[in-house]
């Protein structure tokens, strides 16, 4: 889908490269992630391939086509572009902003205003709070849904994102993200995505390349970049430990139904039963749920030492923190060290409980792995 | 209220020419006089101010599009950039008077000399403002306007543009309450105006004329930057400037 052959970029009055020979090819439908230190030419190649820069040698390829002599405007206009500045213009609202592709393309404006609430939805933004804002009414990662957003608008087949996440803190970061794979997989868009966060990388990509000084290190699918790194540069990248960062490639649907967990307790289980469960129970915990299997709340050991009452509904205490299931296993240990709980409980998106992933889940996935 | 010192120093550079009016303007017999005066010069007086009006509009409408014309080139070539500026700013700096007899001999005595000179002088505010209300905005937007496909004039109408109002606008403000002032001088040249009546009052010792030519000047200079002043106020609460972005 976007084929680059022998690449460079010298920018006017430097020696150096800030790209050199650089051959890449990504197939349709993959996230290939670019990482790498600062400066060492992620931004600049991707701003190649919507031309923001041109190459100094070498060709484009998008779809076959030869990208470089091709109409600018009608280029940029089928490649969504996520800055990594963001860049949302501040004298515009929110709806105008996200608007501004299909504008340009000049789409009925009916169809604008139906295209724009969908992807506000997407991004989990919800069009009747935010459509008349401005950008400065808006928080840090609520501005880079807003960019996103506006990339996808007109469901260009390639997107580009330059650090898209790189604003917010660790856990809103893990949710965007997740939410971004949740959005790729019904759309099998041809992405460009940059970072410096290696684990980012690991956990969003097919593909990952990794560069240094304008070069490519290596570029290879997340787990051979894990077990096989070409050389000291990309083994110091991925960092020590490797085993662990597995654990952002492998999502908790993917174990959850090999556990076999302890079934949840209904609201009006007597307490003799629940010291039997919690006997059973490896966390010494159950998790309590109501008639249609939501997730009502947690019965510790301790909570029955103090119990108030005769059945589960009496006693059970709120549940902290919950996960879904096609979150990470890294999501999952980052959410227990939060809370500071060896456990934590899975549930759909309609509150339901799945199961429950403890930290020992997690060490006998790294453990197999090494 | 820094907004007020310009026009008040214009005040002051009208009733320059001549008037000792610290000194005099404690006789209650000037103050009489002058309220005399103005009962019964009053249709003069409207006159000349609207004269004096209309010369500024004239000169600022004109130098406004051409300032605004040429500030937006001048952003897109850095080079010529700087020495567009450096012109106007020596323009600027001409003294009125030496500018006014240069006109002369080109357009002859009378309005568009005086015109033709009041946009000279109003070319550097509106310009710089212009050109670096352009420069200013944030790189980021301007790239992803253009990353995502908009054509160059899309770019300068939707985004520079609106969001250099603010600062543009401040630029015609300043030129127009500088303007003001300088119109009173242009009465040299027969432009006619409230300059006139400091003039002659000038030169028949007529201290009356002269402090109501002064206080006509100043009173069309905060008028406009009254008026201007609330039209930025205006603009920038619609377009909500200020960068939006982050490392
Ligand atoms: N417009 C430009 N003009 C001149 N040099 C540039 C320009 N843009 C980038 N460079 C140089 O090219 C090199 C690569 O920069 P680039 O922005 O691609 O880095 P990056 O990998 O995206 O870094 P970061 O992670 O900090 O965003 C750097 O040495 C930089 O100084
Ligand atoms: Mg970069």
């Amino acid at each position: 889908m976007i084929k680059l052959e022998g690449i460079s970029k010298i920018f006017p009055g430097q020696k150096h490269h800030a790209v050199k020979n650089l051959n890449l090819e990504i197939n349709k439908g993959d996230v290939c992630v670019l990482v790498g230190p600062s400066g060492c030419g992620k931004t600049t190649t991707m701003k190649m391939i919507n031309r923001l820069y041109e190459p100094t040698e070498g060709k484009i390829f998008i779809g076959g086509e030869d990208a470089l002599n091709k109409d600018l405007i009608k280029l940029r206009l089928d490649i969504g572009y996520v800055i990594q500045e963001i860049g949302l213009f501040p004298h515009m609202t929110i709806e105008q902003n996200i608007a501004t592709v299909p504008n340009e393309k000049h789409w009925p404006k009916e169809k604008t205003k139906e295209k724009v609430e969908e992807v506000m939805n997407l991004v989990g933004l919800d069009p009747k709070i935010f459509k008349d804002r401005y950008p400065a009414a808006l928080s840090g990662g609520q501005r880079q849904r807003v960019g996103v957003a506006r990339a996808m608008v007109a469901d260009p087949p390639i997107m580009l994102m330059d650090e898209p996440f790189g604003a917010v803190d660790p856990i809103t970061r893990a949710r965007l993200q997740n939410e971004f794979l949740r959005i790729q997989e019904g759309m099998e868009k041809t992405i460009v995505f940059v970072t410096h966060d290696i684990d980012e990388a690991i956990k969003m990509s097919e593909t990952i390349v990794v560069m240094r000084e304008g070069e490519i290190v290596q570029h290879a699918t997340p787990s051979d970049l894990l077990s096989a790194p070409a050389d000291e540069f990309v083994s110091n990248l991925v960092g020590r430990n490797r085993s662990i960062k597995r654990l952002h490639l492998i999502r908790i649907h993917e174990i959850l139904e090999e556990l076999g967990r302890v079934k949840p307790i209904p609201e009006d289980t007597k307490t003799d039963e629940i010291k039997k469960r919690l006997d059973e129970s490896a966390t010494r915990t159950v998790m309590v749920v109501d008639s249609d299997n939501k997730l009502k709340g947690v019965i510790g050991v301790n909570d029955l030492k103090q119990k108030t009452g005769e059945v589960a509904a009496d006693y059970y205490q709120d549940v902290m923190e919950t996960i879904t299931n096609d979150a990470t296993l890294n999501d999952a240990l980052s959410v227990m060290l939060e809370c500071g709980e060896g456990y934590v409980a899975v549930v759909n998106e309609n509150n339901q409980y799945e199961g429950t992933i403890t930290l020992g889940d997690l060490l006998n996935v790294v453990k197999e792995d090494s | 209220m820094d907004h007020f010192i310009v026009p008040l120093l214009n005040l002051f550079r009208a009733a320059e020419s001549g008037i000792v009016l610290s000194a005099q303007a404690e006789d209650p017999g000037v103050i009489r006089e002058t309220i005399n005066y103005i009962a019964r010069r009053i249709d003069l007086i409207g006159e000349l101010m609207l004269e004096h009006l209309w010369l500024v509009i004239i000169a600022i409408v004109i130098a406004v599009v051409v300032s605004v014309v040429v500030g937006i080139i001048i952003s897109y070539y850095e080079r010529s950039a700087q020495a567009v500026l450096w012109l106007c700013q020596i323009l600027m700096v001409i003294p009125s008077l030496a500018m006014l007899a240069f006109m002369v001999p080109l357009f002859g005595i009378g309005f568009t000399t005086g015109v033709v000179a009041l946009i000279l002088y109003s070319l550097l505010p509106v310009v710089r403002n212009t050109y670096t209300g352009i420069r200013e905005l944030s790189p980021a937007i301007v790239e992803a306007a253009k990353g995502m496909g908009m054509t160059e004039w899309r770019i300068l109408t939707k985004i520079k543009i609106p969001l250099a109002t603010p600062v543009i606008m401040a630029g015609i403000r300043t030129a127009t309450v500088m303007v003001v002032g300088i119109a009173a001088i242009a009465a040299y040249v027969g432009a006619g105006g409230l300059g006139e009546l400091i003039f002659q009052g000038i030169s028949r010792s007529n201290e009356p004329m002269i402090i109501v030519g002064a206080i006509g000047v100043s009173i069309i200079a905060l008028a406009f930057d009254f008026l201007l002043h609330w039209g930025e106020k205006h603009f920038a609460a619609k377009g909500k400037p200020g960068e939006v972005t982050e490392e």
